[in-house]
């Protein structure tokens, strides 16, 4: 039987086209591009062209996107870089409770660090209120951090309002990305974005290639010291590779954005109507109208996520609870916590399922018939 | 094409390639994700942390991966700093040290830490009594990298080590980035705490290194996040680059054992040939330095000028360190060296892999002595 990946949000097959534009960069243009002599230059000039080309995708300089080994190190770097240059202006930082572990856990370090941080909650669409953040605001605050699309509901956040609430306050705006960078339209500057997190990885890219886009008005500190390289952002030899595969999979989805969500929307609808179809019990956690086209989160009533998990799995159906970076133990979800509160049965129920590449019309509803399937047994067998 | 630039970065084994490639195509799941296709990504990861384990004779637990040889240096001294600094906060380093050394620890100095820079002889090497005398109460790390990339002096690790090891409260870290596979280390037998190796210095490809962390010591993390690594280095694990760093660490190996003689007779050719120059000054010492690597200073030649006349000839040699390379000003290395402005301001960097040939070394020769026959008039 084969395996339906319906697990995209954690990690995505890569491209061939992408695999293809790395080769000649392991190949024929490998040197190193703070080298002065030609080999140098060329990997210099593909490494300039492939952050024009991304930075142009969300409006933005090409001087104003730092590459990363991935979407943590560009959320850790927002985060403690902001932090760390900007505490002479305050010392207050928002965010809210259902972010990301790369986000969330560097605001607990930065209160570790002497930082005050505000958690803000999310309603029970998971979503945050704008309302919220203007109140939070102080004359401390420095940064607010708010995830574009949850990883794990898929919900889309206010980020245009929130960016015009901040247009008047000293506070820099970061956003966490990565679900949503090639899928929603991004413009950083209408958007009053200062600081966004994307990785490679989650578009058919490569893995240990993310980027931080920086407005050219923030003060950033690095994580790391070295070189000057990312004009020194972050040092170390820059993954010409990764970068050239990174360019490629943003410019296989440049302008097709639309054209993904109708198809994953397409996707998620035949999935919602196979499981109806099928007559079994289940809830959408969050408000469909308001996630994102690729991610639905799924509870099935009386069902316990892990036994749910282990019987799609051996039925040929590859899901998860969450976030993959959490999945190792399945605890209940901090999201579905927050927006349901710690006893709420759906918080134990929950599974997430995923769209994209390796999906066809016809994978996604052999996917739902053998959920469907499972349900129903496992139902009987309580 | 004559690539001599192998210090900066090496051209990545087609092997190496093949690795990255079958992986990315067949194993693309987030090892993390608990159904079966996750399961069997971290079956390989595993595997992969058993054979770079294996190869540098330490255990699985004690391989972090990481994407290179700043972030290996990063997590090892700011990942001990933060984590002991109940403990104390002295750190040794050399003044020869990479600069992800040598810059993480200055801005750990802003955070309160003391830092002693040990000088080196002329030679570019640190003494041992140097080190000792240096060690204090409070010390809890020493810093010092196995094979300088400037000049490709050795240090000695293994008296440092032993040195270290009489002092339980403190760490040994060692920056094996240029040495990996040229100059050999023990890991264990040396007493060495934590060790950073880079992927692309070995024919494996950029955005792929690991430090080796000893069982038992404790990492402030660089990342905070999910708890990938051992909970020493958050983030999605770049599987296909890891499997392709493992396969360039297995290579080197085997060419160290076949090459090792070969490579250092190519040094002994290069340095005889560059000696029969009369405008050339070997900075490289005779002995104990590795075979890899030699600089040398054209004084009253400016090295872009050099480098420039060679890449004509499709050679391809660097000044410094690229790291350093935008610095217009003379090399830190050479100066602590004792090297005067002029030499240092006029030095260059030859660096060969297992691959170079007598033919291009002879080639390099002849065509350095050309550029510097025809550009004297013009330089000076």
């Amino acid at each position: 039987m084969e395996t339906i990946y319906l697990d995209h949000a954690a990690t995505t097959p890569i491209d061939p086209a992408v695999i293809e534009a790395m080769l000649p960069l392991m190949s024929d243009v490998f040197g190193n591009p703070s080298s002065v002599h030609s080999y140098g230059r060329k990997a210099r000039q593909s490494l300039d062209e492939a952050r024009r080309t991304i930075a142009q995708r969300i409006h933005a300089h090409e001087k104003e996107v730092t590459f990363t080994s991935g979407g943590t190190e560009a959320d850790n770097l927002a985060l403690i870089g902001t932090a760390l240059a900007n505490k002479d202006r305050g010392k207050h930082i928002i965010t809210t409770v259902q972010e990301h572990h790369a986000t969330l856990h560097t605001a607990e370090y930065l209160e570790r660090e002497g930082f005050e941080v505000t958690y803000l909650p999310v309603d029970e669409n998971g979503v945050i209120k704008v309302e919220d953040v203007r109140e939070a605001l102080t004359a401390e605050t420095i940064l607010v951090s708010v995830m574009y699309v949850n990883n794990e509901t898929g919900t889309i956040q206010p980020i245009q309002e929130i960016g015009d609430l901040l247009k008047e306050h000293q506070a820099y705006f970061h956003t966490d990305a990565v679900q949503a960078f090639g899928l929603l339209e991004i413009d950083v500057k209408k958007m009053g974005i200062d600081l966004l997190t994307a990785t490679a990885h989650k578009i058919n890219g490569p893995k240990g290639i993310g980027l931080l886009y920086a407005g050219k008005h923030v003060k950033l500190q690095p994580l790391a010291y070295g070189g000057e390289q990312e004009r020194k952002r972050r040092p170390g030899t820059e993954n010409v590779a990764n970068v050239v595969g990174f360019q490629k999979a943003v410019e296989l989805r440049t302008n097709k954005e639309a054209e993904y969500r109708n198809l994953y929307q397409a996707y998620k609808e035949l999935f919602i109507q196979t499981l109806q179809e099928e007559g079994i019990a289940f809830e959408v956690n969050g408000k469909l109208e308001n996630t994102i086209p690729s991610i639905i989160n799924i509870s099935f009533p009386h069902m316990n996520v892990e036994s749910l998990l282990v019987n799609f799995d051996l039925n040929g159906v590859a899901a998860s609870s969450g976030s993959a970076c959490t999945a190792g133990s399945i605890e209940p979800s901090h999201v579905l916590v927050a927006m349901y509160g710690a006893n709420n049965e759906r918080t134990k129920n929950a599974v997430r399922f995923s769209f994209g590449s390796a999906n066809t019309k016809e994978n996604v509803k052999e996917a739902a018939e053998r959920v469907a399937g499972i349900v129903k047994r496992m139902m009987k067998n309580r | 094409m004559i690539y001599l630039d192998n210090s900066a970065t090496t051209k990545p084994h087609p092997e190496v390639v093949k690795s990255f490639h079958h992986v990315s195509e067949r194993f693309f799941p987030n090892p993390s994700s608990i159904h079966q296709l996750g399961g069997e990504a971290e079956q390989l990861l595993i595997a992969a942390k058993g054979q770079a384990a294996e190869l540098l004779d330490v255990q699985q637990s004690e391989v972090i991966f990481t994407s290179g040889g700043t972030e290996g240096n990063n997590l090892a001294i700011k990942g001990i700093a933060l984590q002991y600094r109940q403990r104390g906060k002295h750190i040794i380093i050399s003044e020869v040290e990479h600069p992800s050394v040598y810059e993480a620890c200055q801005s750990l100095e802003e955070l309160g830490f003391e830092i002693t820079y040990l000088p080196v002889n002329q030679d570019g090497k640190v003494s041992i009594n140097d080190v000792e005398a240096s060690i204090r109460e409070d010390t809890i790390l020493i810093s010092i990298m196995h094979v300088n990339n400037e000049t490709g002096t050795i240090q000695p690790i293994e008296a440092i080590g032993s040195i270290a090891r009489r002092y339980p409260k403190l760490f040994f870290h060692v920056d094996a980035v240029q040495g990996f596979g040229k100059v050999p280390l023990q890991i264990q037998n040396w007493g060495i705490d934590l060790c950073t190796i880079s992927g692309h210095k070995l024919h494996g490809m950029k955005g792929t290194g690991l430090l080796y962390v000893r069982d038992g010591i404790k990492l402030f993390p660089l990342f905070h996040g999910g708890q990938q690594e051992n909970g020493k280095r958050a983030g999605t694990e770049n599987l296909p680059g890891i499997i392709s760093l493992v396969k360039a660490m297995r290579l080197i190996k085997e060419r160290e054992m076949s090459d090792s003689d070969k490579l250092q007779a190519l040094g002994q050719a290069l340095r005889c040939g560059l000696d029969k120059l009369h405008t050339v000054r070997i900075n490289t010492p005779q002995n104990g330095a590795a075979p890899h690597i030699m600089n040398f200073s054209v004084p009253g030649f400016k090295p872009e000028v050099i480098i420039h006349a060679l890449g004509e000839k499709d050679i391809f040699i660097s000044t410094k360190s690229a790291c350093s390379s935008k610095r217009m000003n003379g090399s830190r290395i050479l100066e602590a060296a004792g090297l005067s402005e002029v030499l240092s301001r006029s030095a260059l960097r030859v660096s060969m892999s297992y691959d170079t040939t007598i033919d291009e070394v002879n080639a390099f020769l002849r065509a350095i002595e050309t550029a510097i026959y025809q550009l004297k008039d013009v330089m000076r």
